[in-house]
């Protein structure tokens, strides 16, 4: 019950963030000028009659593109409204008023990151239906998997914002933003030696990735997001972000699932021990 | 296991809080009865919010044993039943102030249907209800402290853990705050005052605990704290040496000069007994004012003018 009340206020208080007005406005220039894109695009392959199958898989490819700059969008979305909930709660006594009522810290915790989990959801779900939408309108094409590609970005998101709680319980703001986003990117860049080492035939090269990916598995999960979406034909790019040269296998997916739920649980347990 | 007297609403034993390589409380060991205003008085960094914060849960004990009404401190079910206005007191400041009641309100568990009613009494009551309407980020620090002091008493507590509850506010505020606790205290609840204000403690509390480096110098009833050891000051005329000598059997510090007599006393009771007794050997008195040490002077005699630190 107190989760489902800190729930709704913290939803509120994250619409009430500037942040998320500007990225939602920055989505939508995003998907505007996506459909623009795409709007010529489909002019210019009517005029010179393109064969529809090349359309269809440039469609997909474009999808695919776009669904990237989404995903990027809604990660760093994800932890720079995150970043300050608890440790600048903590910091400016606000959390006392609220911990001192009959409520258990676990149910504080939980609602404030269900109350980012909705909102989060709601712009992932706006932007990745506006993305597909306008490509379904282009030229009838739409993610291969869409639930799946969903689930899984979704996914990234909130282990993102599961691993920010975590480190929100012990450092300031700007630490948890700039320790969050690190992490991230050691995932992103892992993923690329990844992909290069597939490509290249480098086992080594290969398992550096992985390592990367254990450390921080969310670009896995983006990665397999971007493979279940597209088709045969785009995965067949090479050295791109979306790329599928080497694809996070299933038990990739379910450790990310297992990292994220331990995120959440810890940062409940160092929540619920430390002092406010 | 934890101390629990069911009839104290504060009981702690060698509660102790050690931050890091700073303790901020050595050795609290503290009783307070229910239904009494309670008054925590120490120097800046006594130990005292650090105190109520263990109190409250907010704040785990490094050593010792904590319990309020009777189950330990930090019980949550416990914490339906007390109230709290930290320090500064904040909260989303896009709510308006009967949003804010209304969230503090349903955490407390109440209902809908309860809050209908006790918001706006509330309201009423800390003088905000022309300002029912507005957020909190067009408030002013006293505002906020108000809105606050709604927010401690929303569930009717039965202990109620004040810090610095005047802090920010007018005179017509401080007079509210001191208003307020009278009315917890008819209505039978406990209050325990921080502050460092110690004429609004002087006002308000039955006791007092003087604390210095996180640990309880004195424990007081104010009333006698504030009764004990008068000095007298005297004008009379026609006084000897030998009446000043039997002066002795009744009070300390006997100083005279010239028509002034000063003298210290254990008891402001014994003043009519010394009046007779200078009358009776005819001396002539004009005038007899005893001094009254204020809770400041109390204060600084019992913890120190190093300030504790």
């Amino acid at each position: 019950m107190a989760a489902w009340i800190m729930a709704g206020v913290t939803f509120r208080e994250a619409l009430r963030k500037k942040l998320v007005w500007i990225a939602l406005a920055a989505g939508i220039a995003f998907l505007a000028l996506f459909g623009t894109g795409l709007h010529y695009q489909a002019k210019d392959f009517a005029e010179r009659s393109t064969n529809p199958l090349l359309r269809r898989e440039i469609l997909r490819t474009m999808l695919t593109l776009g669904l990237y700059a989404i995903d990027l969008l809604t990660v760093i979305l994800a932890v720079l409204t995150s970043v300050d909930t608890l440790s600048g709660e903590i910091a400016s006594g606000t959390i006392q008023a609220v911990a001192t009522k009959p409520v258990h810290r676990w149910e504080l915790l939980l609602g404030k990151w269900l109350g980012f989990v909705a909102m989060l959801s709601g712009y992932l779900l706006l932007m990745v239906g506006g993305v597909n939408l306008l490509t379904y309108l282009a030229g009838g094409v739409t993610a291969h998997h869409p639930v799946r590609g969903f689930g899984l970005m979704w996914m990234e998101t909130v282990l993102l914002l599961s691993v920010s709680f975590l480190l929100g319980t012990a450092y300031s703001s700007l630490t948890t933003g700039v320790f969050v986003l690190g992490l991230h990117g050691l995932a992103f860049i892992g993923g690329w030696i990844e992909q290069a080492g597939a490509i290249a035939g480098s086992p080594r090269a290969v398992n550096v990735g992985i390592v990367a990916s254990v450390i921080m598995p969310s670009e896995s999960l983006w990665r397999r997001a971007a493979y279940e979406m597209q088709s045969q034909v785009a995965g067949a790019m090479h050295m791109t972000p979306f790329g599928s040269e080497s694809v996070p296998s299933r038990t990739m997916i379910i450790y990310a699932g297992v990292y994220l739920a331990a995120a959440l649980a810890l940062a409940v347990l160092r929540f619920s021990s430390r002092d406010l | 296991m934890a101390i629990s007297k069911p009839d104290l609403a504060i009981s702690t034993r060698a509660l102790r809080k050690v931050f890091r390589d700073k303790i901020a409380v050595r050795s609290l060991s503290l009783e307070v009865p229910r239904g009494e205003v309670f008054g925590f008085l120490g120097p800046n960094g006594a130990g005292k919010s650090t105190s109520v914060k263990m109190l409250l849960g907010l704040v785990r004990p490094t050593a010792g044993q904590a319990s309020i009404l009777g189950r330990p401190a930090g019980h949550v079910a416990t914490r339906r039943k007390v109230g709290f206005l930290p320090e500064h007191f904040r909260f989303y400041d896009w709510l308006t102030a009967t949003e804010l009641l209304q969230v503090h309100g349903r955490l407390y568990g109440m209902t809908r249907d309860e809050l209908r009613k006790r918001v706006p009494a509330l309201l009423d009551l800390v003088g905000l209800t022309p300002h029912h309407d507005k957020r909190l980020r067009d408030f002013s620090k006293g505002m906020l402290q108000r809105i606050g002091l709604a927010q401690a008493l929303l569930n009717e507590p039965e202990l109620i853990f004040l810090d610095e509850p005047t802090s920010g506010l007018d005179p017509v505020g401080r007079r509210l705050v001191r208003d307020i606790i009278k009315a917890q205290r008819e209505r039978g609840a406990t209050v325990l005052l921080n502050s460092h204000l110690l004429s609004e403690v002087e006002i308000t509390c039955d006791r007092v605990a003087f604390i210095k480096h996180g640990e309880v110098l004195e424990t007081r009833e104010l009333k006698s704290l504030l009764q004990e050891q008068t000095s007298v000051s005297v004008r009379a005329s026609k006084l000897s040496s030998e009446i000043l000598g039997g002066l002795a059997q009744f009070a300390s510090s006997i100083h005279a000069t010239g028509e002034n007599l000063n003298f210290s006393v254990t008891s402001s009771r014994a003043l009519p007994e010394i009046m007779r007794y200078l009358v009776n050997h005819g001396v002539d008195v004009y005038e007899c004012t005893p001094q009254r040490l204020s809770l400041e002077e109390r204060f600084l005699e019992i913890v120190g003018t190093d300030g504790g630190l």
